[in-house]
């Protein structure tokens, strides 16, 4: 446990200190955000609608980007080895890496969200469960990111690869995040889509530890 | 290596004995693909009545729902070819995985496009984000990325590896993404659309459905078996290019 906390704690510490390693993840959730409207129009009423939406896909799109980094950095200045060489679990190691991530990015682009659906225009009773949908939602799509990041680890630019291996897999966490959002637009009970996005989430964290600590295994050897 | 006493699986460990039996099979299959393909299109296209509803275009499904039985029954064996690989550590599991994805990704693709033929007339749409067709556009999607996977990693043993966590990924995911999707999908479609089984199938139009799906069965194999072969040889030349290279 005490090799689980150095590195979550190893993690943390060198996003705050690495340049913007934490913030950039946010930042960029903003400016996909800030941009969409350029795009769609300045339509009150169509953005709004898609708000929910947009704010789940620049939340998949800011977790996919930097995780292709999460080993690879590791894996450059020989800490992974140290991992594969430790008597410890790798599995609990990978899970340590991946809180870190989360508690960088998912956290802070969950908390920012009520804000930007402020920008737009989202109905105000709908606030509330979108932040709930992504709290609990962007877990899932950390967890299931671990998985290609392991699998791309020794590839130079894995990032648009990690992007095609991750995101079908994602799609069911896509699609209740969104539908919790929508239904509590509506005014309508939204429990049973945040259950299933909940068991999503749980599904993730229970095969993607092992499946990522398995991969990274299998490309050392 | 060819020990009687060695599990029978094991015997094909050995490339030669594999494309030696690779050698003697294709001949024969490819043929029997073809009869089976000739009985199969002309039961289709001659002997099978037009759809009183669908008129003749009924007959793309004579293409369309075998390749769809494929599309999943190829990534089921790529699972398991994906179990023989990680499991076992077979060297033939690691090729059958590689030369299955293409061949899949190629049915899927079939599906899609013979659906999308069929859609037009019928739901006079190309695309309609119905929860089967998404559900096989996410399967194709799956199959691109096990096939970019493959082409990323250069050393053949460590991509078959992680090739076959994400194909097991996949597979284990396969379900709840269908599920997810059926799931949006009635949250999103109206009811109206009709069925794509519609009434029961009948008589004259199913001996005819069995033979293709029998000869899409006979072909995957063959190919399959082409495939593997030339991918034997392919890793057998780099091995000897980079002994030759060695030498020098």
């Amino acid at each position: 446990m005490t090799a689980f906390s150095a590195i979550l704690k190893r993690d943390l510490r060198l996003a705050r200190r690495a340049g913007a390693g934490a913030g950039l993840g946010l930042m960029f959730f903003l400016t996909l955000i800030a941009i969409t409207p350029f795009a769609i129009g300045a339509d009150q009423k169509l953005i709004a609608r898609l708000a929910p939406a947009l704010l789940w896909l620049a939340a998949l799109l800011a977790t996919l980007l930097g995780l292709d980094r999460l080993f690879q950095a590791d894996d450059e200045d020989g800490v992974l080895d140290q991992f594969l060489l430790s008597d410890g679990s790798l599995t609990l190691l990978v899970l340590a890496k991946a809180i870190a991530h989360w508690l960088v990015t998912g956290l802070p682009l969950s908390l920012a969200a009520p804000m930007l659906g402020v920008m737009l225009a989202i109905e105000p009773q709908a606030m509330l469960p979108l932040m709930l949908s992504l709290l609990i939602g962007t877990p899932a799509l950390t967890l299931i990111g671990l998985v290609g990041a392991a699998l791309t680890i020794s590839l130079n630019r894995g990032g648009l690869l990690l992007s095609i291996l991750v995101v079908p897999t994602a799609i069911p966490t896509l699609i209740f995040g969104v539908a919790v959002a929508k239904a509590a637009a509506a005014g309508q009970d939204f429990t049973m889509p945040l259950m299933v996005l909940g068991g999503t989430t749980l599904f993730a964290l229970a095969i993607s530890p092992f499946a990522a600590a398995f991969a990274l295994r299998q490309a050392r050897q | 290596m060819t020990d009687a006493a060695t599990p029978s699986l094991w015997r094909f460990a050995n490339p030669a004995v594999f494309n030696r039996l690779a050698d003697r099979l294709i001949v024969p299959l490819a043929i029997l693909t073809a009869l089976m393909f000739g009985w199969g299109l002309y039961g289709a296209f001659f002997v099978s009545p037009a759809d009183y509803q669908q008129g003749e275009t009924i007959r793309i499904m004579f293409i369309h729902v075998p390749s769809a039985w494929m599309s999943m029954f190829v990534y089921a064996g790529m699972s398991l070819s994906a179990l023989g690989t990680l499991i076992f550590r077979h060297p033939m599991a690691d090729v059958a995985q590689k030369a299955a994805a293409p061949l899949g990704a190629g049915f899927t693709l079939l599906c899609l496009v013979t659906g999308s033929l069929w859609g037009k007339p019928m739901w006079g749409t190309w695309w309609e984000w119905d929860a089967r067709m998404t559900s096989v556009l996410v399967l194709f999607l799956i199959y691109i990325g096990v096939i970019a996977l493959w082409q990323s990693i250069e050393e053949p043993n460590r991509a078959g590896r992680a090739v076959a966590i994400l194909t097991l990924v996949g597979a284990v995911n396969l379900p709840i993404i269908k599920f997810s999707v059926d799931w949006w999908s009635t949250l999103h479609q109206p009811a109206s659309v009709f069925r794509l089984d519609g009434p029961t199938i009948h008589g004259s139009m199913l001996g005819p459905l069995m033979i293709m799906g029998i000869a899409f069965l006979l072909l995957y194999i063959t190919l399959l078996l082409l495939v593997m072969r030339a991918e034997i040889m392919n890793r057998r030349a780099e091995r000897l290019e980079l002994l030759a290279a060695e030498a020098e």
